[in-house]
Formats: structure tokens, sequence, C-alpha cells
């Protein structure tokens, strides 16, 4: 296991020292030094050598192939989008991808996952079929919620998926409660719930760090950093942008992971998810990732550069993953086109499904109000 | 039937439905330890201990969220706000998340929470601490909304509303926790939610009357049989669902109504069961709907002052001689 990722944090409680130390970066996330991004970025790619090493190739293949998956889907959605298919708001997940498949595949099918409005991901990377998810965005019968909730509120009891919540942080507390459900139960499952670095100004953030330390309850709090929260970069909005230093605040054990890199937000999950099960101790990762497309489908995204786009673009979490599987000789040029001709095969039905699903009919307009209705 | 206050009933209600469901279990500001601001959990944390009765920072928005969320896989969470004034912090997650969670799901998560605590307007706490927020609640589809004004009721009506797989918001009234009336000792009486009661029967004009404004109407009532004024009054219990039924049924009888309540009476509980009444028995109408509500205006601090922002016995007397057109 790589020792890369870890940022230790200077203030920090007592529970909180990570298991190993590795590079400290003085640099806060505002100053993007592009000649630095490009040298950190060999060295990530050792790291993910070194990480391949460890794995399963199914393992891999199967990050992969969800990674893959979750970026045709999306691109797919965006034409669906364009085409009038899909209404409201659809925020896609493209360039984010290695934070929900990397840390999903370090949890169990009986934990939690909770996320916010940009969750077609996280819905698609814990196994909700992707025909009833483009069904959902379509607004159709057969969706994950029935076409009531829409892109941004997929849910799926099944596959212990707990929802897309589309007020900024709200998901947080409500995840606390899910982890603290699982202690009361005396369960040892976890509650891993994502959201953008702009939600940690929202205070509910704050309450929900709080309690979850004080009672240690057995909670992954995920920071996706994509730098922008809408179209305000985040040095506009934080006073200390430092994300995963704010758990010093509540003596959390905290690491900053670079989203880019699939097996890096991998192993900081699995950490976390083993302090959660074995100790129950909360963690909170700070993942720095970048969106490839604009906050959602109705933003042009003129407030970022080109240019900087581009440059995390050369990192493209898939393209950066299938290179150095390449390297390692774990897969070839077939089996990429294999899994490319199956995810293909897989979103074209997703299409067609939530194309030929029917509209929700009329009376349900008024089911799921009440579970117990009265009268 | 024993005779105990209302505090007492709701503390019997809530050691019962810890006894019968272990995953029932109870959070709020100083719930525990302290045995609640207002003693309604007196003896809990002792009799169940902190795993049951938690003792929760003082962070409305964030245990309100908690409670949600471990209701969501099967929790039964009462969350007592010491207050209804500080839920107004925890919004976002009663009607964002509480009310619309089953609904956005598909079906898939129901919400099985009760948020109780005082409502309504206390002893001179001015106007930050005294205000009813029924209306704000009872707006929302997804929510139920209940208001007891008897110990009989409250022991009954939390029962219902902790067994129930909805969020419940279950107002409580600061000035009626010592209030006495008899309760059946029978430990498994509930009153079901969304049935309102004729608390007193009458001929010549109807109150619609709840929580803080029920005894007055009783009292109003009493004095108007004195006057050869025949009342009946009328507690819907629950807000949402609202038993319409049972109050046109008596404004068929009386063809007079007077709504009291001590909310404020713009777009109040008061204008929606006018406009109901309108709408369901308007030729049963013998006098324009009366309104008998708190003032339009936040809570004074002075005591002069507070007296004449609540309704009162001599103010709904006179809006029944009104209607009545005496």
């Amino acid at each position: 296991m790589s020792e890369l990722k870890v940022k230790p944090l200077k203030p920090r409680g007592p529970s909180a020292a990570p298991a190993s130390a590795g590079v400290v970066t003085e640099r806060g996330p505002d100053e993007i030094d592009q000649a630095e991004l490009r040298a950190e970025h060999q060295e990530r790619q050792q790291h993910l050598h070194a990480s391949i090493e460890g794995l399963e190739r199914e393992t891999l293949l199967n990050m992969l192939s969800q990674m893959v998956l979750i970026r045709r889907f999306e691109e797919k959605a965006a034409e669906a989008y364009t085409l009038g298919k899909i209404g409201g708001f659809c925020h896609l997940y493209i360039g984010q991808e290695a934070v929900a498949v990397g840390s999903i595949a370090a949890l169990r099918p009986d934990d939690y996952v909770m996320t916010s409005y940009r969750d077609h991901g996280h819905a698609l990377a814990r196994g909700t079929s992707p025909d009833e998810v483009m069904a959902e965005l379509f607004g159709k019968a057969g969706g994950c919620s029935a076409g009531k909730g829409g892109s941004m509120h997929l849910f799926d009891r099944d596959n212990h998926f707990l929802g897309g919540h589309a007020i900024v942080g709200g998901q947080i507390p409500l995840a606390t409660g899910v982890a603290f459900a699982a202690k009361y139960k005396g369960t040892d499952q976890v509650s891993c719930v994502y959201f953008g670095e702009a939600a940690v100004n929202q205070g509910v953030f704050h309450e929900s760090l709080n309690m979850a330390q004080l009672w240690k309850l057995p909670c992954i709090y995920i920071c996706e950093n994509n730098q922008y929260g809408m179209g305000t970069a985040l040095k506009r909005a934080m006073s200390l942008s430092d994300v995963s230093q704010k758990a010093c605040a509540y003596g959390m054990a905290s690491e900053f992971v670079d989203g880019m890199d699939v097996l890096a937000v991998y192993e900081a999950t699995r950490r976390a998810a083993a302090r959660a099960r074995k100790e129950s101790q909360p963690s909170l990762i700070e993942v720095r990732t970048y969106r490839f497309m604009g906050h959602s489908m109705s933003d042009p995204g003129n407030y970022r550069t080109r240019a900087e786009i581009e440059k995390y673009q050369e990192r493209d979490p898939v393209k950066v993953f299938i290179e150095s599987l390449k390297q390692k000789q774990i897969v070839d040029d077939a089996t990429i086109k294999e899994i490319e001709d199956r995810v293909r095969a897989q979103v074209e039905h997703a299409i067609k499904f939530a194309d030929s699903s029917p509209e929700p009919a009329p009376e349900e307009l008024h089911t799921h109000i009440y579970a117990n209705p009265i009268k | 039937m024993a005779v105990i206050t209302i505090r007492e009933a709701l503390n019997q209600a809530l050691r019962e439905e810890l006894e019968r469901d272990e995953n029932v279990f109870l959070m709020g500001e100083e719930v525990g330890a302290y045995q609640g601001a207002y003693k309604v959990s007196k003896g809990l944390l002792e009799e169940f201990g902190e795993k049951r009765v938690i003792d929760s920072p003082i962070t409305e928005l964030g245990f309100a969220g908690l409670g949600v969320g471990a209701a969501m896989v099967g929790l039964r969470p009462v969350i007592e706000f010491m207050t209804f004034n500080f839920s107004i912090l925890a919004t976002d997650q009663i009607i964002n998340s509480a009310a619309k969670m089953l609904y956005m799901s598909g079906g898939q998560f129901k919400i099985p929470i009760v948020f109780r605590g005082p409502n309504g307007s206390a002893y001179q706490v001015s106007s930050q601490h005294s205000q009813a927020l029924e209306s704000w609640y009872a707006h929302f589809p997804g929510i139920k909304v209940v208001m007891p004004s008897t110990p009989a009721d409250a022991k009954g009506l939390l029962k219902s509303a902790i067994r129930d797989d909805d969020p419940v918001i279950f107002l409580e009234q600061e000035r009626m926790y010592g209030l006495k009336g008899e309760v059946p000792d029978d430990g498994d009486f509930t009153i079901p939610l969304g049935v309102a009661e004729v608390k007193r029967e009458g001929t010549d004009a109807t109150i619609v009357a709840r929580s803080l404004t029920v005894p007055l109407a009783l009292k109003a009532a009493e004095e108007l049989e004195k006057q050869g004024v025949s009342v009946e009054v009328i507690d819907p219990r629950t807000i949402r669902p609202l038993d319409i039924e049972t109050i046109i049924k008596s404004v068929q009888k009386t063809n007079r109504v007077v709504i009291a309540e001590e909310s404020h009476p713009f777009c109040g509980v008061g204008a929606e069961l006018s406009a109901q009444i309108m709408e369901r028995a308007f030729d049963y109408l013998d006098a324009p709907v009366k309104r008998i509500s708190g003032a339009d205006a936040p809570m004074p601090y002075a005591k002069n002052l507070e007296k004449l922002a609540l309704p009162d016995i001599e103010r709904i007397i006179a809006a029944v001689r009104e209607v009545a057109y005496l």
C-alpha cells in the first residue's frame, strides 16, 4: 500500500494520527502550478503502478469497467439532455469517476452510501442498473425512484444507495444518522457520504462532524473537492481552503487524496472503512478532483480557462488508469475494446429502456406521500 | 382512571413506547441527565440508559437530520426540541428531508420519526420564545401535525405518533404541561391520528379550537350556556391530516363557526379551516366564519401587552355572540 497520498496534518487530535506519514504539501489548493501538477502526475503514476500490484486483476477490471460505464453513461445523458429527453437540473460526473468507483469498491454491499445531487456515478458504482438510472433521468415509471426524483434524487434501497440529496450539505447529517443507527443496532456497517467542498461551508457539516466524533459513529465523510462551488472558485468561498484540516476541529482522522487516482481513493477509503468498522471511528477524506463539464448542463463554465481544464484532462482518471494497467500488462487493447463495447451496449440498452418505459400514471402524483395514509 | 398532568401523560407515553420497541430512542437537548427542560423525560435516562435517551449538543439542524437518517434505516427516533422555536433551525431537514424522502424515492424510504416539544406562547419570554408554528409544518404534504389539549389526548396521540410510519410534528404547549385530566390506565391505550373530537356538544354555534384555546373555548361555552347559547367545541387534535368531516357535520348543525387559535392569523390554520368550511358548507352558514387569533405582531415581553396578544375567554365569547347575531 502506498503512503504517498496521506497528508499528515499538524494540529490534530490524539486519535487522528494516520498509520503512515507521506508527502507534505505546504501549498494550499488555491494556487495551481501546472509544472508541479505534471511532476506530481509522474509520482502518482508510480503510486498507481505500485497499487496495481497488490490487487486482483478482476478487482481492477471491475473498477475500470465502472469508470468507463460512468463516463459513457454521462456522455449519453448529456446528449439526451440536449435532445430534451432529460429535464431540470442535470449534474454530470465526468472527471470525477475515480472518486465514486474507488471508494465504493472499498465498501461492503451492506454498507450505506449517500451523496448530493451529482449522483449518477455513485448510483452506477453502487450497482444500480443503468437502465433504471437513465429511466429516472427521463422521468419514467421504470426509473429507480419511479420517476419522482429525477437526476438529483436517485435512490436504490436494494443496493443500500440512500439517495441523491439536493440541498447542499443536506445529506451530511442524514448519513451521520445512518451511522448512528448502525452503531445503535450493533452491526458493523459503515455509512459513507459524499459532498462537494462548497458543502463544507454549511453549518450542518460542522454540526454533523462534531456529533460523529463525539459519539464515535462509523461514518466516512468524503469531500469531493472539484474546486468550484458552481461557478465560485474555492479560494473565493473558503477562508481555510485545506478541507482535510477541518477535521482537526473535531479531533477526527483525515486524509488528503488525489481524486484522479482511483486506487489512492480506494486505499484511503479502505483505511477509513476499517477505522469505522473496527474502532467505530469516523473519518474525513478530502479527495481533490476536477469536473470536466459545467456545474450542470445549463452551465457554460465561463469562470474556468480552457487551459486549466486541459491540464486536468491530461490527468483524466479513466485515461490514467488505463495507461497504468496497460503498462503493468494487466490489460491490452483487446481487453479495453471489450470493455468499451460492453459498456456501449449497456448504455444503448439504457437509452432504449428509458425511451420505452412508460410515464408514471397520473394517479402516481398522489402516491408515496404517506407510508400510512389516513383517510 | 388516574388523574395526571399532560407532562406525566407524555412521560408515560414515552416510557411505554421505549419499553415496547427497542428501535425507539429519545434525543434532544437536556432530555437525559437534566431530566428534560420541562421534565417530560423525567426518569427515562435512569430507566433506559444512555443508548436510548441521548443528550444532544445544541445543534438542532444536525440532530434533526441525524434522526431522519436513522429513520431511513429502520429506527424510530423521537426528537425533542426544547421548544419549537428552535425547530426553525432544523426546518431544512424536517421539510426537505423528512417530508419528502418517501415521495422522491418513489416509495422506498419511509421516515418514522416524531419531532416533539412545546409550541406556542410561554410566559413573558418575548418574541423568539413565544410562537405557534403549526401552520408552517401543516403546509407540507408528507408531514403529520398533532396538537393535543388534554392529558389523555397527549398520551394516546403520542403513542400513535411514535408507532406511525410517517414523520409527525407533535406540538405540546408550554403553558399546558401542568394541566390535569383523566387518563385510561390501559398500557395499550392509543388515540388514532386524524380523528377530531367533539369536546362539548351544542346546537347554536361551533368553536373549533386546538391546543391552548381548547380549555378557553370550553370555559367560554360554559359561560355562554348561562347566557342561553349552546356551543359545540371541536378539537381537531390532528391538524394534518385534518378531520374536516367532523367539523363540517357540526357546522351543518349549528350554522355558525368561531375558530380560536393562539397563532398569528395570516396564512394560519384558521385561514385554512375557514376556506374549507366555505368550500364544503357555504350553504349551511348563517354568518361569516369568525377567527380569534393571536395578534398579528411578534410576541411582546410586557405582561399587559402579552395578554393583549393572546386569545382569551372574553374575546371568544364576544365572537360567538357576534356570529349568533346577539
